[in-house]
């Protein structure tokens, strides 16, 4: 019971799949796509890692069904980066800054990311912990992760410690 | 796929959704945001036959002028609410409200309409409601009717819609004049539910006496509460001779069934709520002396 069809692009390549209707986005995602960049912690809107963009916003992709995106156009984090592998200037301030470390989290905080900064480029300290609020990270002590947006960001200036 | 299996239906118009909703009887949820009814289907607290997803229906989404209020479409999402000139203009409250809200992933999902249906007394426009005795639009297929916000909800996510009706749009009252607004609240973490809070209003005359406040007490029992007794005694002194402490501790006096729990006991969030309404107070009262 409860199958539907659902149509939508994913990192610019268009899907149609007849799933159940209670399969996630972010299982569609990982399951249907083969996209397992986009990651699952607690499945239950918490800790950020599925986060995806629709249609240019972040949201959580294990908080959508797969048919409540019918028509819209996803990108997840195999998305970000160039398609020669070339990282964006969020993930090689990750990787410079040492904003991750076992990485489990980091998908989606470069999407949050990225979706975060397109809204706002030139952020204070408070934004971005605000921003970085709906993401958990067990191993860097967020401090690496910050420094990474603000270098992102281009504001190498306000790099103190809070 | 962690939730129970169910049927998906997708109008998209309020009246195939009513139809719906009329149809399908107690087995059917009406999903908006998603963003709390899909985490209690996951974890199973809650099971239904049918979900009707009314977030591809245009007519519940907007948000304009209609005489001395402002309506806000219940599909509206809060990311659009926080970023409305109009909602910051005219309800000062509901923007202010707005990035309390979860965390802007979840903004970008979850909608005005499915927070309030949804009447979590944790929730902030919910309280942000009730302060301001907004009206709720509610359709059905046997037709249109409008509930005032102290009537709305009556328990624990709880409201006085029946099983057949929808949320449409919710009428927000401008406050003109000298007014002053403020939300406060205390969460363990930026973006949790708060542990207590309180949206306040105030307006004052020429004299600067209060000529009119509310207070909408978050998290401080089964349905978000006003401080009605502490707005009447409030009515009509000089501000400058009311002490914001003073304030907190008679909103809080008053209440009956303060939530206990491991994140904090009833006496502990009596106290957070009072030192809310008391920050409230002071930062509502000093903008709308500002006036």
């Amino acid at each position: 019971m409860g199958e539907a069809t659902v149509n939508v692009t994913v990192n610019g390549r268009a899907w149609e799949a007849v799933v159940e209707a209670r399969l996630t986005l972010a299982d569609f995602l990982r399951e249907t796509c083969h996209l397992t960049g986009t990651h699952l912690g607690c499945e239950h809107g918490v800790c950020g890692a599925c986060s995806v963009l629709i249609d240019g916003a972040a949201v959580r992709s294990c908080l959508m069904f797969a048919v409540q995106a019918d028509g819209a156009e996803v990108t997840t984090i195999e998305g970000i980066g160039a398609p020669d592998g070339e990282l964006s200037s969020v993930q090689a301030a990750f990787r410079d800054c040492h904003g991750l470390q076992c990485g489990f989290c980091t998908p989606g905080f470069v999407v949050s990311v990225t979706a975060f900064l397109q809204d706002n480029a030139n952020p204070t300290d408070r934004e971005i912990r605000e921003a970085l609020s709906g993401n958990l990270c067990r191993c860097t002590g967020y401090q690496g992760i910050l420094y990474a947006v603000h270098q992102a960001a281009g504001a190498a200036g306000q790099q103190e410690p809070a | 796929m962690k939730p129970a299996p169910f049927e998906y239906h997708a109008p998209t118009t309020t009246a195939d959704a009513a139809g719906l909703l009329a149809d399908l009887g107690d087995g059917a949820k009406v999903l908006a945001g998603g963003q709390s009814l899909i985490p209690m289907l996951a974890l199973r607290l809650a099971v239904f036959d049918h979900l009707v997803d009314v977030g591809r229906i245009a007519e519940l989404k907007g948000i304009e002028r209609r005489d001395d209020a402002l309506w806000v479409g219940a599909g509206t999402t809060e990311a659009a609410v926080g970023a409305s000139a109009e909602v910051a203009s005219a309800v000062p409250l509901l923007a202010k409200a707005t990035p309390f809200i979860g965390h802007f992933q979840i903004r970008n999902r979850g909608t005005l309409g499915g927070s309030i249906a949804h009447a979590d007394p944790a929730a902030e426009y919910p309280a942000v409601a009730l302060a301001l005795d907004a009206s709720m639009e509610v359709v059905s297929a046997k037709g249109r009717r409008t509930i005032a916000a102290r009537d709305f909800f009556d328990g624990l996510w709880s409201t006085t819609m029946e099983t057949d009706e929808l949320l449409a749009g919710v009428s927000f009252p401008i406050w003109g004049g000298r007014s002053g607004f403020a939300v406060e609240e205390f969460a363990r973490r930026h973006g949790d539910f708060a542990l207590a809070g309180v949206a306040a209003a105030i307006e004052l005359d020429g004299d600067d006496r209060v000529r009119r406040c509310a207070l909408g007490l978050i998290g401080m029992g089964s349905t978000p509460e006003r401080a009605s007794t502490t707005e009447v005694q409030l009515a009509g002194q000089p501000v400058t001779e009311i002490d914001g402490e003073e304030v907190g501790r008679s909103a809080v006096a008053g209440l009956a069934d303060v939530p206990s729990d491991l994140h904090g006991s009833a006496d502990y969030r009596r106290r957070l709520g009072a030192a809310m309404v008391a920050r409230a107070w002071r930062a509502a009262s000093a903008e709308a002396g500002h006036g």
